[in-house]
C-alpha cells in the first residue's frame, strides 16, 4: 500500500515538473508517453525476453561471487594472521568500480553474456567477503568454547557453529550484494551485450527513445526492489527456521 | 585404582601484563573423589574460574599437574563438561537438537541415542519442550538444556561455572534442588564454583575455601549435613558462620568492592 501511495506521488511530482519547467518529450518524456512504452514492452513480449536474460546473468554471476566468498570468508575469519595479509589487498581492490575493469574483461572474457556476468561478480563479491569474514571473526567465544568442549573440530566446526553463528552477517552481506549486483547489471549490458535490461536502455538513446530508456529505467528499478523483497523474505525465513532473528 | 578422578597438584598460574605480573594460583592442590559435589568458593579474582577452567583444559597451568581420570588434562574433551553462566545453547538449534549436538559424532546406535538423549530431557522435566528454541525459554529452562546435554553425554565430571548465578532466587533454588535430585540417581561428579556462601553450603559435600592475592586453598572443609538440607535450619547457619570467619582469618583484609 505505501508502495502505492509513494510511487503515485512520484508520478505527480514528475508531472508537475515537466508542466512546470515545460521541457520538450525529447528531454524528458511525460508519464503518460512511458506509460504506453511501457505497456508496449509488455504486450511485445520484449520486456520479459529482456528482463529474463538480464536476470539469468544477474543470477549467474550472483551466485558464482557469493557461494566462493562465503566459503573463502569462513576460513579467512578463523585465520586472523593470514585476513591480515589479505586484508590490503581486498581493501584496494574494493573501492575500484567493477565497470573500471571492463577494457581487460572484453579482453578476457569477449562480449556477449560474460563482461556482465563478471562485473556482477566483481560487483557481488566484495561485500558478501567482508561480511562474512567480520562475522566470523565476531563470533561470541562462548559457542567455540562449547565447541571445543564437545570436540567438535574441523569441517563438522564450520557446518555446525561457524556458518550459523555468522549467517546473521553473512544475510546483510547477501542483501547488499544483491543490491550492488542489481546497479552494476546495467552497466555490464552495456558493454558489448545484445540483449538485456542494460541494452534495452542503451538501443532505445541510440535510437532516440527517450520514453523507451524511461521505462527500462523503471523495470530495472522495479525488479531491484523485488530481489530485494525476495532476499528480505528469505531471510525472515531464515529467522524463524533457524531460532534467530537477523538483524535488518 | 584411587577414586580420585579429579587430582589437581602443585598448580602455579601468572598472568603478565607488560612488566606487572600477577600472581593468580600459588601452589594450588585437591582432589575430588568420584560421586562428589565440591565447590570452589571465593571472592571475585580468587582464581576460582582459573582453577575450574584449568581442570576443562581452557587454560594451561604454569606449573603442576592437572590429572582427570588418571589422564593429564592437555585440552577440553568429552569427558569433562563445562556448564557456563550465560551462553551454552546454540539459539539456532532447538531444544532437542542442542541436547542432540553433545552425542553428535559418537558411535552409537541411534535408538540408544535417542533413548538416551530424552531419558536425560526426562530427568530435567523439559520433555515437552523438544521443538522450542532457546530464546522462548526462561534462564533457568535454558541452563536444564545444558544440564541435559552434560547428562547424554555421561561424562567423567561436569564442572559449572556459577550455573545459577544468572537466575533469580526462587529459579536458582528450584535448579538447585533438580540438580541435587539428579546427582544423587546418578552419582555425577560435580566441581563447581560459585561466590554464593549459601549456594556451597546447600550443594556440597565439601566445600574449599580460597583466598586471593595469590588464590590459594585455604581450608577444605566438608559438609556432613543430610541432604536435602534446610537452608533455614541451625546446622546450615552454623557453616554459614564458620565460612565466613574463614574469610576473616584468611588474611585478605581488602577495601570492600562496591558494585553499583
Amino acid at each position: 500500500m505505501n508502495f502505492l501511495i509513494g510511487m503515485v506521488i512520484l508520478v505527480i511530482i514528475w508531472q508537475l515538473v515537466k508542466w512546470v519547467g515545460g521541457y520538450p518529450e525529447a528531454l524528458l518524456p511525460s508519464p503518460l508517453s512511458v506509460g504506453k512504452a511501457i505497456i508496449a514492452l509488455i504486450v511485445e513480449g520484449t520486456l520479459f525476453e529482456h528482463l529474463q536474460v538480464s536476470l539469468g546473468r544477474f543470477l549467474a554471476g550472483y551466485f558464482l561471487a557469493v557461494i566462493p566468498a562465503i566459503l573463502l570468508g569462513m576460513i579467512l575469519g578463523r585465520l586472523p594472521k593470514v585476513w591480515q595479509v589479505f586484508d590490503p589487498i581486498v581493501q584496494v581492490l574494493r573501492p575500484v568500480s567493477p565497470v573500471a575493469w571492463s577494457p581487460f574483461i572484453v579482453l578476457w572474457f569477449g562480449i556477449g553474456n560474460m563482461p556482465a556476468i563478471v562485473i556482477i561478480f566483481i560487483a557481488a563479491f566484495f561485500p558478501v567477503l567482508l561480511t562474512t569474514v567480520a562475522g566470523v571473526k565476531k563470533i561470541d567465544r562462548s559457542y567455540l568454547k562449547i565447541a571445543e568442549n564437545l570436540e567438535i573440530r574441523n569441517l563438522k566446526l564450520m557446518v555446525t557453529f561457524i556458518f550459523p553463528a555468522a549467517f546473521p552477517s553473512i544475510v546483510s552481506g547477501l542483501r547488499l550484494a544483491v543490491g550492488t549486483g542489481w546497479i552494476f547489471l546495467v552497466a555490464g549490458e552495456m558493454v558489448g551485450a545484445q540483449s538485456g535490461l542494460g541494452f534495452l536502455i542503451v538501443d532505445s538513446r541510440n535510437t532516440l527513445n527517450l520514453d523507451y530508456v524511461l521505462a527500462g529505467i523503471i523495470f530495472i528499478g522495479v525488479s531491484g526492489f523485488l530481489l530485494d523483497r525476495l532476499i528480505g523474505l528469505f531471510e525472515g525465513w531464515v529467522g524463524k527456521h533457524w531460532g534467530m532473528t537477523a538483524r535488518t | 585404582m584411587s577414586t580420585d578422578v579429579i587430582e589437581v597438584t602443585d598448580v602455579e598460574k601468572k598472568f603478565v601484563n607488560g612488566k606487572e605480573s600477577l600472581h593468580v594460583l600459588d601452589q594450588v592442590s585437591y582432589r575430588v573423589k568420584k560421586g562428589e559435589i565440591v565447590t570452589l568458593l571465593g571472592k571475585s579474582g580468587c582464581g576460582k574460574s582459573t582453577l575450574l577452567n584449568m581442570v576443562a583444559g581452557f587454560e594451561k597451568a604454569d606449573g603442576g599437574t592437572v590429572i582427570l581420570d588418571g589422564h593429564e588434562v592437555k585440552r577440553p574433551s568429552r569427558k569433562c563438561i563445562m556448564l557456563f553462566q550465560q551462553i551454552n545453547l546454540l539459539p539456532w538449534r532447538t531444544v532437542l537438537k542442542n541436547v542432540e549436538l553433545g552425542l553428535e559424532g559418537e558411535k552409537i546406535p541411534g535408538v540408544e541415542k535417542n533413548k538416551r538423549i530424552m531419558d536425560a530431557l526426562k530427568l530435567v522435566g523439559l520433555e515437552n519442550y523438544l521443538h522450542q528454541f532457546p530464546h522462548e525459554l526462561s534462564g533457568g529452562m535454558q541452563q536444564r538444556v545444558a544440564i541435559a546435554r552434560a547428562l547424554a553425554m555421561q561424562p567423567d565430571v561436569i564442572l559449572m561455572d556459577e550455573p545459577f548465578a544468572a537466575l533469580d532466587t526462587f529459579n536458582r533454588y528450584f535448579l538447585q534442588d533438580e540438580l541435587l535430585r539428579i546427582q544423587e540417581k546418578l552419582k555425577t561428579t560435580i566441581l563447581m564454583v560459585t561466590h554464593d556462601i549459601d549456594e556451597a553450603v546447600y550443594l556440597s559435600d565439601r566445600i574449599l575455601i580460597m583466598s586471593s592475592h595469590p588464590g590459594r586453598i585455604f581450608k577444605d572443609m566438608p559438609i556432613k549435613l543430610a541432604k536435602p538440607r534446610d537452608r533455614a535450619g541451625e546446622d546450615f547457619h552454623q557453616y554459614r558462620k564458620r565460612i565466613l570467619e574463614e574469610f576473616e582469618l584468611s588474611g585478605n583484609h581488602q577495601e570492600p568492592e562496591y558494585i553499583i
